[in-house]
């Protein structure tokens, strides 16, 4: 019986939202674009969300990255020829960390920088990441062929490389790169693994978040092929520790920097805040000049989580007051439907129509209407973002529980702004209708 | 439910229904415009009875207050013996869709609708199968000669047939009373003369009819004929047969 009613009026609901087409059609756009807007802004805003999420999780949520930093020059350089300048992490340092913070479980020392490196008659610039055998364990890259470095290497300072899966695409093309020879400055290095290239990805991330002066070597990391990892030994006795830096401001300034950056992981995620506390006391004692910046990729992690979830908000809401002024647009129409057929409601009532008849018949109509743009929303919204990625380059994600939200909304509408035209329609005295031309 | 469908015994002497002192009147303004006054009347089971009187007298605001759309300013109206008064807005919905066939001045068909549809609106609020009512609704439109019109929409029927749609509507609820106000007011005689034989067959078949009118004709093939005057009774007459 029940159904048999629903059936009839979603019948007669359709029949006479059929008779005003070109109106149903308009006015279930507003939802439509409401809906797909709601869907498309949730989408971008998630995409890039996870996007964030992923680059920084790269860095490890356990670590701590210590960074060495160009201090603000100072005045008294300026004018000089030639200066030495002489800042950043040291190999002192790594001791302290190591020796004086207890939750330290790992530690990595790095050297980075950038340089030339030369396989037959190819060429490329690639960072040089001067680094310990145990680098692994705090970065998610990982040995494809071959192996990492061993602690043999470092002890002997041998010249051996991994080199990374884009210096292999852009330096060997097709050849094995393992037991190659690889020359970067005047020296050659033997191949002796392939690791993949995710580090590339997470320093880009680090680089994107913090928008601080950053030195000659990281800017330039940025346009790097890819990484090729040497030991630390080896860097240290064949490159020195002085690298040469042309500053427009001060002419000709040769800078000594020992490490780049020192890479700290603790035990589990609850310590990384304290830690960074520790590391921050033990090392604001020895570098009285501002030559070093702590990273913590989960604090990272938790701000752009904030970041995303304003952006998500105002996107969402700028969405839904579309989907309002949608669903204002439906009451509008459902108004003057019902004193357009005013006539219609009193033959009704007069011919035994409860009020909640009424009320189920325009109510039912204008849910019609809403659902209908609610699903055209959806495919529409979940179009959107495809193109977005398509053409756009950026990451979209479009999750169910947006389109269940979308939908929800638009059935809440849909209830909200038809109610009250039904309920008018249904009060309205059914002789005053009929007589109603 | 309301059940006022008189028992056997008392079918006899209790009217169908029964109007004491019954008032009707509207504020316009500061000014109380009384359109019906002290109505005293009672009609029985089976009756076929006119209304007649000038324009503006009160015929079609009397035959709402029979037919339960508008409700008397004072007095009482009983209808199978319940006061109904007393009944809330969906007991009077359910008396008009189970008990009551309504035939309008003009004709008041859904445009959208066709034949077939219309007929059936009655039953849709009542408790018909979409089976039953839809076979309802054929048999009813073939009785009322439009057997061949059953898909067509009000816009594509002549007057006269609208007229007979809007009868076959009025049947299809099984009413105990049907009201019709003006049947024939815009239709030529022939037209008319068939709407008449198919009242004069309710009448046979037992219906208690209440019909406005103007006509004269009209009103001597009905039993009893109430002459309304300003909104009182004026006069009321039996025809002898
Ligand atoms: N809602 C209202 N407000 C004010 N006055 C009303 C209202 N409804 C009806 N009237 C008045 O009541 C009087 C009787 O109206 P009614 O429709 O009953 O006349 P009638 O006898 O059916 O006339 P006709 O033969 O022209 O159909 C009229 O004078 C009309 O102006
Ligand atoms: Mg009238």
């Amino acid at each position: 019986m029940f159904l048999y009613r629903l059936k009839r009026t979603v019948k007669l609901g359709v029949k006479s939202l059929w008779m005003h087409r070109l109106r149903s059609t308009l006015t279930a756009l507003g939802i439509i674009f409401g809906v797909s807007s709601v869907i498309a802004m949730l989408a971008i805003g998630e995409g890039a969300s996870r996007d964030a999420q992923e680059k920084i999780a790269q860095l490890g949520s356990k670590n701590i990255i210590i960074k060495t930093i160009k201090p603000p020059e100072d005045q008294s350089s300026i004018g000089q020829q030639q200066t030495l300048v002489e800042y950043g992490l040291t190999y002192d340092d790594a001791e302290r960390f190591q020796n004086g913070i207890p939750n330290v479980q790992v530690l990595v020392p790095n050297r980075r920088l950038s340089h030339q490196a030369l396989y037959r008659n190819r060429r490329a610039s690639i960072e040089v990441i001067g680094t310990v055998p145990w680098y692994p364990e705090i970065s998610p890259t990982r040995v494809r062929f071959g192996r990492f470095l061993s602690t043999i290497d470092m002890h002997y300072k041998r010249g051996v490389c991994i080199v990374d899966e884009r210096v292999v695409r852009e330096l060997f093309g097709f050849d094995d790169p393992l037991g190659q020879d690889l020359k970067i400055g005047s020296d050659y290095y033997r191949v002796v693994g392939v690791a993949t290239e995710q580090s590339a990805a997470a320093s880009a991330a680090v680089n994107q978040l913090e928008q601080r002066d950053a030195t000659g070597a990281k800017k330039a990391a940025g346009a790097n092929v890819g990484g090729i990892y040497i030991p630390l030994t080896t860097v240290k006795d064949r490159f020195g520790e002085t690298t040469m830096q042309v500053s427009a401001a001060s002419g000709q300034t040769l800078e000594r920097v020992e490490l780049q950056e020192i890479i700290v992981q603790v035990q589990s995620i609850d310590m990384v805040l304290g830690t960074r506390r520790s590391v921050e006391t033990l090392i604001s004692r020895f570098h009285k000049k501002n030559d070093y910046e702590i990273v913590v990729p989960l604090e990272l992690m938790r701000q752009a989580k904030d970041i995303q979830r304003i952006f998500t908000i105002v996107l969402g809401s700028i969405a839904a007051i579309s989907l309002l002024v949608g669903g204002i647009g439906i009451m509008n129409i459902m108004m003057a439907t019902v004193s357009e057929r005013t006539r219609e409601i009193g033959i009704r009532r007069a011919l035994g129509a409860k009020k909640r008849d009424i009320v189920f018949q325009f109510l039912s109509e204008t849910l019609l209407l809403t659902l209908a743009g609610g699903v055209l929303g959806i495919v529409l919204g979940s179009a959107i973002p495809y193109f977005v990625t398509q053409f756009g380059q950026m990451r979209t994600a479009v999750t169910s529980g947006s389109l269940v939200l979308a939908f929800g909304i638009s059935a809440a509408v849909g209830i909200t702004f038809g109610l009250y035209p039904a309920i008018r329609a249904a009060n309205m005295d059914p002789i005053e209708s009929l007589r109603h031309e | 439910m309301i059940e006022f469908r008189e028992s056997p015994k008392a079918k006899a002497d209790m009217p169908t229904l029964q109007m004491k002192n019954l008032c009707k009147s509207y504020q316009l303004g500061t000014h109380e415009l009384r359109v019906l006054r002290d109505i005293n009347v009672s009609i029985y089971a089976g009756e076929y009875v006119a209304i007649m009187g000038p324009s503006g007298s009160g015929k079609s605001t009397l035959l709402n207050m029979i037919g339960c759309l508008d409700r008397p300013t004072s007095g009482d109206y009983l209808l199978g013996g319940q006061n109904v008064a007393v009944l809330d807005d969906d007991q009077l919905s359910m008396i008009r869709g189970a008990r009551i066939g309504f035939v309008f001045q003009s004709f008041n068909l859904i445009a959208q609708l066709n034949v077939v549809e219309n007929i059936e609106i009655p039953m849709y609020y009542q408790n018909f199968t979409e089976h039953e009512s839809n076979r309802r609704a054929r048999e009813l439109a073939h009785m009322v000669g439009l057997g061949d019109r059953l898909g067509h929409r009000p816009s594509e029927l002549s007057g006269g047939q609208q007229q007979r749609v809007a009868i076959a509507r009025a049947l299809s609820n099984d009413p105990l009373i049907v009201l019709a106000d003006e049947p024939t007011g815009n239709l030529d005689s022939t037209s008319g003369a068939d709407i008449l034989t198919i009242l004069d067959r309710l009448h046979a078949e037992g219906k208690t009819l209440i019909i406005v009118t103007h006509d004269e004709q009209i009103a001597t093939c009905a039993e009893r004929v109430i002459r309304l005057f300003d909104g009182r009774i004026a006069k009321e007459e039996y025809n002898k047969r």
